[in-house]
């Protein structure tokens, strides 16, 4: 592959207020998205550790019931809403136009647009946590993230408030999704075939499809949901002819695909991570694609294994089992093409690829797990209990979180033109890592010893554990703080980094952006580069 | 295969922690009943073949990292994935696992269909889920017409102590089942969305308002089963235990005999006119077991999510109203009162309404009969 990129500035990036809030620039738009990112993953980090704090001994310590499940609500929503996503987003912002040799997003004014969304969605978010405490303010949401009706009709007007922050959470990630969509469809310089593309720009394909799919019927969902609180229609109410199962099955038809949405962001960044590190193309390109489609279309008719015990038809359970077990087929793909990525590879172990290392077992971990919760009527013990906590946070912090860490660290001295502080880098995975195992380990036991989830309280038989996992709780939450300072330190300053700062960068990936300097031009390709 | 599962594990975690976790419990409690031991033995099937999947990940990812490094000089073999294994992987594994997917899927369908297959019912238990209490029926013993019928709520944490059972996971009264007897149990719900879950008794399914679920259990060993509300329902989730005390079939007869014999005795109560102190005195029962959740002890509710009794409009207005919005429910700003028709009897409810007229200072004097409660039913 060669390329003839000249990187030119026709003008330089706009200065003060404006060059934020008018911007089109997929960088600038990019670094927003980032910076928003990590203030949300800080809030409902925080809002993590009143959780575990709560929990640390048995009995009430700090909190009423009702403020507690307010409070784990909003840690969910806005770690997914708030942290994950955007974050992904941003990577793409950032990342696809430099990959596929364009010049900038192919939709910059809706990029704006679709940024500037999000901190209303996030201030209705909060209002809504603050509701509570004001007079008048009606009782908190207390129901979880699936906002289950009957139980968010009995909900105050901060469930008002949520609904509505969802609708522009919603709005925010369709407009994003049809921008990357877009890009990656009509913005691929010269050459650059489909079959060519860096494997993130795939994983973001299929993440903007799956997101333009599912949003508008949670969209759908919630509305109806507003409309049985305030407007007397019984949608979910079965004295009114309604059905409040139908609310679930609207929910997780958004729900599950949701989970692959937070996926495949780090599936992307981890098919660029692992090739790089072992110096030797990805293994199996054609393969992975393939199975990504596999995923794509299975992750769309599995959702009711959220809900096997609401008391569905049994051919119906079956079904849904059978093709729920069924996606262990397309992850192991992947799983195994990491594998062999490494194996007679020359592996080195920057912080990225440490990453990416742990990712490929944890996330393994959180899949035959996942596989043990397909199974129907072993479900039926573990539903609701914290064995499921356990294999969400295991799924979706290697599968989603850790994948974005990987994916600054790897990016960052591309960005900043500075070389993060390696040193620094491995004490924080470390520190990470046995932080997020001694947090989340002990809880599949104790929901297998008959622990449900969602409660403020629990028996003293379950005390242990769960001090356990309180203490790895302040740890894992601790060490955010010094990813925060390694990532400031790496912006303000640090040893130069080449165009290429990764030496297997070369050996293992086809992006584009290595060709660029560091820090790249403040638009990308003014020119398209000619693929080969 | 178990005894793999459980030395393999067994490995792992002392590995991991030590032997001071021995004592801990790392499984489901031991199951009682027919179901619940084949999903025991579902759940030791998969987790034996998680924990394999594993240890295969894990070596090879190991070994990678221990071969395959450039600090001892190992050069990337680009020709790799032309290889037998390169062209081929990619079939072969996809067809191992899709392998280990259809057995897991056929052990599973099996015990599946015994879940779902109808049985002809010795007994049939009806469990109403409601904030934040359990309600008991047993449909096929009655009185009058009337199932046996009974409210179970969470033992108060000194009581608990004092009995010396364990707190959150202990009750007023418990249900009793008999052993070896195919029982059905119906679930519903009257408000919002519960869950009646004792894990060594019978796989869960949700109560949903307005719908019934079906579940069943032979209960295979007597014994005391605990368990608790597992699906999310708000304030009190985490206060709504199951305790399930499973007997002979003798000493099961004795007891349905003796709330047959209660049943009786509460409907002749509520036919005749109760004095004021029996009434205050029946009614701070039946406050502390229904209402104080939500209304506090002191029937100052809690701001903005539970009303005050004292002083409010409804029980110190028209008597007609108040037990109007104890039969029917309403819904307000704050949320929602349930409606307790089909949970309190006429005695219960007419107690209840006068303790609450009369207390906190609410001084209104009011009797209100079990006759009156009926007229409005």
């Amino acid at each position: 592959m060669s390329t003839t990129a000249v990187a030119e500035e026709h003008h330089g990036a706009p200065s003060g207020l404006k060059r934020w809030l008018f911007s089109t620039n997929h960088k600038d738009i990019g670094t927003m998205y980032l910076i928003f990112a990590l203030v949300m993953m800080f809030t409902g980090g925080a809002l993590a550790m009143l959780i575990r704090a709560e929990l640390f001994m048995p009995g009430l310590q700090i909190m009423q019931p009702d403020i507690y499940n307010m409070i784990l609500t909003d840690h969910a929503l806005i770690m997914i809403f708030g942290a994950v996503m955007p974050a992904a987003t941003g990577l793409a912002n950032w990342m696809l136009p430099m990959m596929l040799g364009a010049p900038d997003m192919a939709l910059p004014r809706l990029n704006n647009l679709s940024f500037w969304l999000l901190p209303a969605a996030a201030a209705l978010l909060l209002t809504s946590m603050v509701l509570p405490f004001l007079p008048g303010g009606g009782a908190p949401v207390t129901t979880g993230w699936t906002l289950y009706p009957p139980l968010s009709v009995q909900s105050g007007m901060g469930m008002d408030f949520t609904i509505f922050a969802i609708h522009l959470l919603g709005a925010s990630s369709i407009l994003g999704s049809i921008n990357i969509v877009v890009t990656i469809l009509n913005m691929r310089a010269p050459g650059m075939t489909m079959m060519k593309m860096p494997m993130f720009a795939w994983c973001m394909l299929f993440t903007a499809l799956l997101l333009i799919i599912v949003a508008p019927v949670l969209a759908g969902g919630v509305t109806m949901l507003l409309f049985d609180r305030h407007f007397g229609t019984s949608f979910f109410d079965a004295a009114g002819g309604g059905d409040p199962v139908l609310f679930q099955h609207l929910f997780w038809f958004f729900g599950h695909p949701e989970v692959y949405v937070m996926l495949l962001p780090a599936i992307g960044v981890l098919s660029m991570v692992i090739p790089t590190f072992s110096r030797k193309p990805l293994f199996g390109y054609k393969a992975l694609v393939g199975g990504l489609i596999f995923l794509f279309s299975l992750s769309l008719i599995v959702w009711a294994h959220h809900q096997y015990t609401v008391g569905m038809s049994p051919l119906a359970t079956e079904y849904f089992m059978i093709m729920t077990i069924v996606i262990s087929i397309p992850v192991g793909l992947m799983i195994l093409n990491f594998l062999m990525t490494m194996w007679r590879g020359a592996m080195t172990f920057e912080t990225p690829m440490l990453y990416a290392i742990s990712i490929v077992i944890m996330f393994s971990f959180a899949g035959v797990t996942g596989v043990m919760l397909a199974v129907v009527p072993a479900d039926m013990e573990y539903h609701d209990t914290y064995f499921v906590v356990a294999h969400f946070h295991y799924a979706l912090l290697p599968g989603a979180l850790f994948g974005l860490f990987a994916g600054v660290f790897y990016w960052l001295p591309k960005w900043t033109g500075h070389m993060y502080d390696e040193k620094l880098g491995k004490i924080f995975f470390w520190w990470n890592i046995i932080g997020f195992n001694l947090t989340f380990f002990p809880q599949h036991f104790v929901g297998l010893a008959g622990m449900p989830r969602r409660i403020v309280d629990y028996s003293p038989q379950f005390a242990e554990i769960n001090m356990l996992s309180s203490i790895g709780a302040f740890i894992f939450g601790t060490s955010h703080l010094l990813f925060l300072y390694i990532v400031i330190k790496c912006i303000r300053g640090g040893e130069k980094a080449g165009d290429m700062p990764w030496e297997g960068a070369k050996a293992g990936t086809t992006g584009l952006e290595w060709e660029l300097p560091s820090p790249p031009p403040f638009h990308s390709y003014t020119t398209p580069p000619v693929v080969r | 295969m178990t005894k793999t599962l459980r030395a393999g594990t067994g490995l792992a975690l002392s590995l991991i922690s030590g032997a001071a976790l021995a004592e801990w419990k790392f499984d489901f409690p031991e199951p009682a009943a027919d179901l619940t031991e084949q999903i025991t033995h579902l759940h030791h099937m998969t987790s034996w073949i998680a924990f394999w999947i594993m240890v295969v990940i894990l070596a090879v990812v190991g070994y990678s990292i221990f071969r395959f490094r450039k600090s001892v000089g190992y050069q990337a073999d680009q020709e790799f994935h032309h290889s037998w294994w390169g062209r081929w992987s990619w079939v072969v594994v996809p067809v191992i696992v899709l392998g280990i997917d259809l057995s897991i899927a056929g052990q599973a369908s099996k015990t599946f269909a015994q879940i779902e297959s109808p049985i002809e019912p010795d007994l049939t238990l009806k469990v109403i889920g409601s904030q934040w209490k359990w309600t008991y029926e047993y449909v096929d013993h009655t009185v009058d017409g009337k199932p046996v019928r009974f409210t179970s709520t969470l033992l108060p944490k000194e009581e608990a102590e004092k009995q010396g059972e364990p707190w959150l996971r202990s009750v007023d009264k418990p249900v009793v089942l008999p052993v070896n007897k195919n029982i059905r149990i119906l679930n519903t719900a009257t408000d919002v969305l519960h869950n009646w879950w004792v894990p060594q008794v019978a796989p869960k399914k949700d109560a949903i308002p307005g719908y019934i679920n079906e579940t069943k259990a032979f209960i295979k060993r007597e014994g005391v089963y605990r368990g608790q509300c597992a699906e999310n329902c708000g304030r009190g989730h985490a206060f709504m235990p199951i305790v399930v005390k499973a007997v002979s079939e003798e000493a099961f007869n004795q007891w349905i005999e003796e709330q047959k014999q209660q049943l009786a005795a509460a409907a002749e109560a509520a036919a005749k006119t109760w004095s004021k102190e029996e009434l205050l005195a029946r009614g701070e029962e039946v406050y502390k077991k229904n209402c104080m959740a939500c209304h506090q002890a002191n029937g100052m509710g809690v701001p903005n999510v539970f009303p005050a009794l004292k002083g409010s409009k409804v029980a110190t207005g028209p008597v007609e109203g108040h037990i109007k919005v104890v039969l029917n429910g309403r819904t307000g700003s704050y949320g929602m009162m349930p409606p307790w028709r089909d949970i309190l009897n006429d005695g219960e409810i007419a107690a209840v309404i006068t303790y609450e007229r009369n207390a906190w200072g609410n001084d209104t004097g009011d009797l209100v009969q079990p006759a009156d409660v009926g007229a409005q039913r």
